[in-house]
């Protein structure tokens, strides 16, 4: 215990800081920017899933996310289910139409998959628009209620009326999240994601069943987009089909590359800064998404694998700089 | 059968359109293995561009087409040579982070400087004619004609000339090109330029029908994607075939079933066919 307390001290540092955080008062802005920020980074943890370690990129994410929302939404409004029921409702719902999508799309490989699943996400945005007596139409789905307040045997309960509360049920999802991933990973399973991503014919060749992998990967990265729909659906109290709208899978991708594909952190931090980037542009006025497209551009063509990948590799160079100054002379005629 | 006969023109006419946006996709995808999802973004540039060329500077119809057509081919040529090229050997997914940038780019420029409201471009032949009962602007068979006239001529240009035949060497193996010796970078960025002149010429073609506003290619890149994936990457006969087929299963879906879910069709069979055929109706292998 000691040993890996040592070695993961800054994360329980900076977890201990995301608990700390509301009781320095933050804003209200503030609460919703990062509350937000975790929403993204639980759906965006699940597209690091199929897309970062299974390598099918999915654009069909965002739709998922939407149908999450609208899961919940509707089974709280118009069946009048509690959150907490609806909640994972919705998200084995989008597991499960993950499967249903994933059976034929998933037969296709490379460019195919993506511009099939990005046809079934604009079938569900049009779906979302039109089907006004499910969804409420272009006109939304209003007035979905808060979570009811969890009884507790001695303190009272806990409301969710606050926003430290909300920001707490998410944190408490993205910890769960990142937990599930960080098990996934680093299992047997994760291990076929990875060959499958690599080389998928050579999954085949040592014995992976790769289409059922594909499909596994699939369904799981769907159930966390539609849980991170189901919180959404919570923070906002409100649902317009934007939100199934590819333009959110798009925005999901770029918190994924720009914060680091295919590792456990990237999507978190992705999702953290590049929302803060966007809300800093505003003072500079109209001309804020013009520099923002610029600066995708730019950051790609630098920090192709991310802000993640940029800091392993200064860390990597510098601790390769120490290393060779202690080991002097004998380690440099080594090598 | 009247309802037939319009909605049909309807479709081919829609078809063209997709046609002339989902070659340049395939070109792109072809020479250099990346979907444009900007493409888009450069169809609503040339037809912004000839509605100034027309409002402000009082060009006729053709010859504000035409200058679209070579303002489009430049532009094109410019950004696949400070953005694409760099991304040369990273992957797909990092050149699909570079096309969001220059869409966001290109759309929230074009709003900034020409307002998010809709513009129209004066109809340069709005008398109707009638064929087989059902009445057409000439300007719908205009962009019929065109269409036809431009494919053939990008037909005439890989199939007969020299620059064509880099163009498919290119296509058919990259380094193979290099070492007989074609500069494979420029045949880059030829090919980025002439595919972003023919997505100018089919939007300026339908620029009088319908409006122009900074999003009109949002859907349309989409649309474009749909029928690459089709007709079997990087296949132009693939992409021609499935232009055609897309507009008219919209057309008449349209016509016959339902307007607010007309995109729906489009899509679900795109869906349908992969289900069918993974490699899509014309394709030879997998990606």
């Amino acid at each position: 215990m000691h040993e890996y307390l040592r070695k993961k001290w800054f994360y329980f540092l900076l977890l201990l800081l995301a608990l700390v955080f509301p009781l320095f008062g933050p804003s209200r802005l503030i609460f919703t920017m990062l509350i937000l920020s975790g929403i993204w980074s639980i759906a965006t943890l699940g597209l690091n899933l199929i897309l970062g370690y299974t390598g099918q990129a999915s654009l069909a994410h965002g739709a998922f996310f939407g149908i999450g929302a609208y899961a919940v939404g509707i089974m709280t409004t118009r069946l009048g289910l509690s959150f907490w029921i609806a909640l994972p409702l919705a998200s084995f719902l989008c597991a499960a139409i993950g499967f249903l999508i994933g059976l034929p799309t998933l037969r296709t490989k490379g460019a195919y998959f993506a511009i099939s699943t990005l046809a079934f996400g604009i079938i569900v945005f049009i779906i979302a628009g039109n089907w006004s007596d499910l969804t409420g139409g272009h006109m939304g789905l209003p007035a979905i209620p808060r979570p009811n307040p969890i009884p507790l045997p001695l303190a009272g309960e806990i409301s969710f009326t606050s926003p430290a509360a909300r920001y707490y049920l998410v944190l408490f999802f993205l910890l769960l999240t990142l937990w599930v991933m960080h098990r996934v990973v680093f299992s047997l399973q994760g291990y076929s994601f990875m060959a499958i991503r690599n080389n998928e014919n050579l999954a085949e060749a040592v014995g992976i069943n790769t289409f059922r992998n594909k499909l596994l990967s699939f369904m799981v990265a769907n159930f966390f987009a539609g849980l991170a729909g189901g919180l959404y659906a919570m923070q906002l109290g409100a649902l317009s089909p934007f939100i199934t709208h590819h333009v959110l899978t798009f925005n999901l991708i770029i918190y994924l590359i720009l914060g680091g594909v295919a590792t456990l952190a990237g999507p978190i931090i992705g999702a953290i800064t590049v929302p803060f980037i966007v809300d800093a542009l505003f003072a500079i006025g109209p001309y804020r998404m013009v520099i923002f497209g610029v600066l995708l551009i730019v950051s790609i063509i630098y920090f192709p694998r991310g802000l993640m990948g940029g800091l392993t590799s200064l860390w990597n160079r510098t601790a390769d700089y120490y290393r060779h100054r202690k080991d002097g002379v004998r380690h440099a005629a080594e090598s | 059968m009247e309802l037939f006969f319009q909605q049909t023109i309807n479709g081919i006419m829609l078809g063209s359109t997709y046609v002339l946006v989902a070659l340049g996709v395939t070109m792109i995808y072809g020479i250099m293995r990346l979907p444009s999802f900007a493409h888009g973004h450069f169809y609503m540039l040339g037809a912004y561009i000839t509605f100034f060329l027309i409002t402000l500077y009082n060009f006729s119809y053709w010859p504000a087409l035409i200058l679209s057509m070579v303002v489009l081919f430049f532009i094109g040529g410019l950004v696949e040579r400070i953005v694409f090229r760099p991304l040369r050997e990273q992957s797909q997914i990092s050149n699909f982070i570079a096309a969001i940038g220059i869409l966001l780019f290109i759309e929230h420029m074009v709003t900034v400087i020409w307002g998010p409201h809709s513009h129209r471009i004066p109809n340069p032949y709005p008398e109707h004619i009638y064929l087989f009962g059902a009445s057409v602007s000439q300007q719908r068979l205009i962009v019929i004609l065109a269409a036809v006239v431009l494919i053939a001529l990008l037909q005439l240009f890989i199939k007969k000339t020299v620059i064509g035949f880099t163009m498919e060497a290119t296509a058919q193996d990259r380094e193979g090109a290099a070492l007989v010796g074609i500069n494979v970078n420029r045949v880059s960025s030829l090919t980025f330029s002439i595919a972003c002149a023919l997505a100018a010429a089919a939007a300026s073609l339908v620029a009088p029908i319908f409006v122009i506003v900074p999003g009109m290619g949002s859907l349309l890149v989409m649309k474009a994607m749909v029928i690459f994936i089709l007709g079997g990457l990087g296949s132009i006969p693939g992409a021609i075939i499935g232009g055609y087929i897309l507009g008219l299963i919209e057309a008449l879906g349209g016509g016959y079933i339902s307007s607010e879910y007309k995109d729906v069709f489009a899509f679900g069979a795109l869906i349908l066919i992969l289900a069918i055929k993974p490699t899509g109706i014309f394709g030879k292998g997998a990606a």
